[in-house]
């Protein structure tokens, strides 16, 4: 029988969370690294007990843990994330130019077709590859051609938070910076373009044919159309049809377009969920009512899910890693909140519950689908 | 024979429990038991120091025989007690939120 595996990253370590294919009833793991910031933490499609964890801390620094038993154990790999050569500098929140400085990993993507390889976002933002399971990082360090002089921190810090790999283009990948934008590679990460052309941020970038500079939160896309790509931007929820070479927006009669997270149905490519957030400076939902929103129709039209959800005083935000799906049929949807509940839907968003309530604020939640 | 005691963070990430005791060869100044103690526990590379300039990390600190020598220079001796095993060299996470 099918299994899930929920890897939840908290601002006080990580957590496991298993259960049946009818996932109803919950086995809960950890904390694992304890005390520390689990960032993100993801397993290889590959081979899905090998685990990798970005472990970090105030203190301490970044480590980065592997595990090839599912979370039972854990071992502390490679955490040398060395930018190639002199870095330079990129657009500080002053507007001057300020130095690249390495903090953390924001978030760890396992090749699809090899354990070992795995892609790293790093902040300030760059991305890092490993091809021997987590020992030594390289930086893809052409991304910075991409007018990295232009980029420029969001609130969160300027962080490469998000890559999507395209199933069908190995050569082919897509990662989104705050607050540079969205690039494309097509050539295995060797060189990168920045995929902005339809965007707007006209308070950030009065400029509206900027390239970079523009506040993407999350991109997110379905396996077998892997050029139609969904964004949830700082404001606007948008979509490309064209792999990101144009963008349109979706947001329709959502109650606010700011958000974090937002992921795809894992049979229906059209079916798209966001959870809106109030505004940029109210990060909680609005009105106190948690609500999912969920189309059918790949944007535009979009119905609150609600039940199960609380309607009254809740004022948690979701993050942008914190949004997953299983591929079980129903299609389950999962998410995290700041205020450290993980809610899991088993209907495709139809009705949730919270499998934990009381955990430390959840920065990412990722679904396996075991067999 | 150097013991050093290490923040409990830190003992987790190297899988030991309390005290450590490494072998420092030459002279026993800062930067060399911070080298033998990466030596022996590769996984605390980078958790103490930086790992391109091997700055101390802002929140911790180096003490000695109950004195601070976070901001002595790194080829600092350290002291006898210390050389001879008889008081640990201690890091420390420093308080600081959180």
């Amino acid at each position: 029988m099918s299994r899930v595996r929920v890897l939840v990253g908290t601002r006080k370590g990580a957590f496991v969370l298993s259960a049946d294919g009818k996932r109803q009833n919950w086995d809960v793991s950890g904390p694992h690294f304890a005390g520390w910031e689990i960032y993100h933490l993801k397993g290889s499609p590959k081979n899905p007990d090998r685990l990798y964890a970005s472990q970090s801390s105030g203190w301490f620094g970044q480590v980065i843990q592997r595990s090839s038993d599912g979370g039972k154990t854990w071992e502390a790999v490679g955490n040398k994330f060395a930018y190639d050569g002199n870095p330079g500098t990129h657009k500080w929140y002053d507007g001057t130019q300020h130095p690249w400085e390495f903090k953390r990993v924001w978030h760890l993507e396992p090749s699809l077709s090899d354990p070992d390889t795995v892609y790293a976002g790093v902040e300030d933002a760059a991305m890092f590859r490993t091809t021997d399971g987590g020992q030594t990082w390289h930086e893809l360090a052409d991304l910075r051609a991409a007018k990295g002089n232009l980029w420029q921190p969001g609130a969160g810090g300027m962080c490469l938070h998000t890559i999507v790999q395209d199933p069908r283009n190995p050569q082919r990948l897509f990662i989104a910076i705050s607050a540079a934008g969205a690039f494309r590679s097509d050539d295995g990460g060797q060189s990168w373009r920045p995929i902005n052309k339809g965007l707007k941020s006209p308070h950030e970038l009065p400029d509206p044919d900027a390239e970079v500079g523009h506040c993407v939160h999350r991109i997110a896309l379905h396996p077998s159309r892997p050029d139609v790509l969904f964004m949830q931007k700082h404001w606007d929820v948008m979509r490309s049809d064209n792999a990101g070479d144009s963008w349109t927006e979706i947001s329709g009669d959502l109650p606010t377009d700011f958000g974090f997270p937002i992921d795809v149905h894992a049979h229906d490519p059209e079916t798209v969920y966001v959870v809106p957030i109030k505004s940029d400076s109210e990060h909680f939902p609005p009105d106190g009512k948690l609500r999912v929103y969920r189309s059918k129709t790949g944007g535009n039209e979009w119905e609150a899910l609600t039940k199960g959800l609380p309607q009254n005083n809740c004022y948690v935000n979701v993050l942008r890693d914190a949004m997953s799906v299983d591929s079980l049929d129903s299609c389950g949807i999962y998410f995290g909140t700041t205020g450290g509940q993980v809610y899991a839907s088993a209907d495709s968003g139809d009705t949730w519950n919270p499998i934990v309530s009381h955990l430390p604020a959840v920065l990412s939640v990722e679904v396996q689908t075991l067999q | 024979m150097i013991r050093v005691l290490l923040p409990a963070h830190l003992r987790t990430l190297a899988r030991v429990t309390g005290e450590v005791t490494i072998d420092v060869a030459g002279q026993p100044t800062i930067v060399a038991v911070l080298n033998a103690l990466e030596a022996r526990y590769p996984t605390l590379q980078g958790t103490i120091r930086d790992h391109g300039t091997l700055e101390r990390r802002p929140f911790l600190r180096f003490f000695a025989c109950q004195e601070d020598y976070s901001l002595e220079p790194t080829d600092t001796v350290l002291p006898e007690p210390v050389v001879n095993g008889q008081e640990p060299f201690l890091i420390i996470g420093a308080m600081a939120g959180g």
